[in-house]
């Protein structure tokens, strides 16, 4: 039961974070009295949800929060128009880099796990040349191309000293423990390590929340919408794009690198294209107008998948149910989750004034 | 190099270029008049072979009825498709895409369901070898034989019906400019559901003609589509004689590297292929650049 409460509420505070962000009045002191109550209720939620549920749920909310990375990551480059199929082969980059710098370079998994965030970000930097004379649909299957040949050398048998073939690095170097005096952080623990994911998560979407409201996140929104117009005004819509890329790379790769060394064995088939594909449905599903849309869509469909559809040992159904919940998004809900409380909101409005 | 293994491999190119065509003219064929990339075309062609696992197999009736029953139900579940998910989305062209990405886990979950996840292999009704031109060591097997065989009367009916057919003529319309087809009197809605169905039922028909062939499984679309994907960047997207062409080129180079390298180099060697393309021609070779 607590369980069930906690999972309900974890999939509730971000769309109720999408609707305050948008539509709940401009400003005021109400507004700033519900954030503030939204932000509490969020931490305590996010601080207690580890000590109310079994291990195996545990190691499920950090990997939770390495997705919110991904996702939230994700929707920057979304911002300029263009969906990605390499996303999740970029984390796969970050995760190997930062494995294969700890083990094989012998680095400080900290400073591992910060390389292998930089390297994804030169990676995006390098693949904007070929992949942003593309646009659209040659965009997405440009991505794709170029990062099935990424993955797949992963698993190139001549590459097998370096990557590990099909079966790929293992005994990866774990989160060194950390002896603060009053506490020793033990980081083979899920909830330490679910409490440290947590932190580096906020910090990140901070990050990506200060990107979004400075001048390069308004260029961000006149390339998806007005590339022309932008460029005629002197925007080089390919330094726009390349910018948006960068980031959301370099995010991609810490979220890698956080679950390579939490997990300390990564492979390719990790980072496949069906994982690519949840990703996008998360996305899709929440929406991408706010931060929390992608973030609602992905915790809504996890807490649905791993409690409901595990509690009723249907875990087989995955698919079926991603597929059909993607369409159904598409075709009844097209601004996605996040704009469901203002449509429940104006239903509610309306039969009030019919009445 | 050994002659007869060079053209055993050519053979074999051979072989893999005309199911691959049929399943890249759908494609293409889908994408000329709905402007919709569908990314369950693999899953179709899994849908093709599981049609020919359940007649000819499971209930043991004749091959070619397996064939047709594949090309018929595949067709259906094109229209079904197309009406549920690319009509309302008509004006949405990521939006089609992204609905064929739920459609390809619905219709591999639905082969989960009713077939399992185990691949089957499937004996098939002409598995014996033919000798070709008298020499005893180039040999290709009957059922590949059929599979070419069908792949040439198929694209060779498909061709006739596009140009000869008042139906063809009127697709070709459509797919040249849908505005001026709907203003001679053109039912532009008829024509995507006839394309959706003719680009569903020749993958189905690849599907069905290779099932006893590769071993038959829920995930089996996915080499394939990718494939597809090479073939109709590297050919234009929007022209069908560039599939079939790309399609030899494709088979040709991926059994090559396969053959006498390594799988994995193949595949990579097909998506850096398909790069280059993009890079050299961002909107694909016989593309026209699109108005934003």
């Amino acid at each position: 039961m607590t369980t069930f409460a906690m999972w309900a509420l974890l999939a509730l505070l971000p769309l109720l974070a999408a609707w305050l962000v948008q539509d709940a009045g401009a400003g005021g002191p109400r507004r700033r009295l519900l954030t503030a109550v939204l932000a509490a209720a969020m931490t305590a939620v996010l601080v207690a949800a580890p000590q109310l549920v079994t291990f195996s749920q545990q190691e499920l909310l950090v990997f939770l929060m390495i997705n919110v990375l991904m996702v939230a990551s994700y929707r920057l480059l979304a911002l300029t128009g263009e969906f990605s199929l390499a996303h999740v082969v970029i984390m796969g980059l970050g995760a190997y880099a930062s494995a294969l710098l700890a083990k094989k370079a012998g680095l400080p998994v900290p400073l591992a796990m910060a390389g292998g965030a930089l390297l994804c970000a030169l990676a995006a930097f390098v693949l904007s040349f070929p992949l942003f004379r593309m646009k659209g649909f040659y965009f997405l299957i440009g991505s794709f191309a170029a990062g099935e040949a990424i993955r797949l050398s992963w698993k190139w048998e001549q590459l097998r000293g370096l990557f590990g073939g099909p079966k790929g690095v293992k005994s990866i170097p774990a989160f060194p423990d950390i002896d603060l005096g009053f506490a020793f952080l033990d980081f083979f623990d899920p909830v330490t390590y679910y409490y440290m994911v947590v932190l580096v998560v906020a910090v990140c979407l901070a990050v990506l929340w200060r990107i979004e409201r400075s001048p390069l996140g308004l260029a961000f929104h006149a390339v998806h919408w007005q590339d022309r117009l932008a460029a005629a005004v002197g925007v080089d819509t390919w330094r726009i794009r390349m910018l948006a890329f960068v980031v959301a790379s370099f995010f991609a790769g810490l979220a890698g690198a956080l679950l390579a060394h939490y997990l300390t064995t990564v492979n390719p088939n990790r980072f496949d294209v069906d994982e690519m594909v949840y990703v996008l449905i998360w996305v899709i599903v929440g929406g991408t107008a706010t931060v929390w849309g992608p973030i609602a869509g992905l915790v809504a469909l996890t807490a649905i998948n791993e409690v409901a559809l595990r509690e009723a040992g249907a875990e087989a159904l995955r698919p079926l149910f991603y597929g059909v919940v993607l369409i159904v998004a598409m075709l009844f809900l097209p601004g996605g989750l996040e704009t469901l409380p203002k449509r429940l909101a104006g239903l509610a409005w309306r039969r009030q004034r019919s009445a | 190099m050994d002659l007869a293994i060079f053209v055993q491999t050519c053979l074999n190119a051979f072989y893999a270029s005309s199911y691959l065509a049929l399943v890249a003219v759908g494609l293409v064929l889908i994408f000329g008049v709905m402007r919709v990339v569908n990314f369950a075309h693999g899953e179709l062609y899994m849908a093709g072979a599981y049609a020919l696992f359940w007649v000819f197999h499971q209930n043991q009736l004749p091959f070619f009825l397996g064939v047709a029953v594949a090309v018929l139900a595949v067709g259906a579940v094109g229209l079904v498709m197309e009406r549920t998910l690319f009509r309302p989305m008509r004006d949405n062209p990521l939006g089609g895409l992204i609905c064929s990405i739920g459609a390809l886990l619905i219709l591999q979950a639905g082969a989960v369901a009713l077939f399992g996840v185990r691949k089957k292999s499937i004996p098939g009704p002409y598995n014996e070898s033919v000798s070709l031109f008298g020499v005893e060591s180039l040999t290709i097997s009957g059922q590949r034989l059929v599979v070419i065989a069908f792949a040439f009367l198929l694209l060779a009916a498909l061709w006739l019906f596009l140009r000869k057919s008042r139906f063809g003529w009127a697709l070709r319309a459509v797919a040249q400019d849908a505005e001026a087809a709907a203003l001679q009197g053109i039912s532009i809605t008829r024509i995507r559901a006839l394309a959706m169905a003719l680009g569903a039922a020749l993958a189905g028909a690849a599907g069905a003609l290779t099932a006893t062939i590769v071993p038959t499984g829920p995930f089996m679309g996915h080499p394939v589509i990718i494939g597809a994907f090479v073939v109709i960047i590297v050919g234009g997207v929007g022209s069908l004689e560039g599939a079939v062409v790309a399609s030899v080129i494709y088979a040709f180079v991926n059994t090559f590297v396969t053959t006498f390298w390594d799988g994995v180099v193949a595949d990579i060697v097909g998506l850096l292929l398909m790069l280059g393309v993009l890079v050299a021609r961002p909107h694909g070779l016989f593309g026209r650049a699109e108005r934003a």
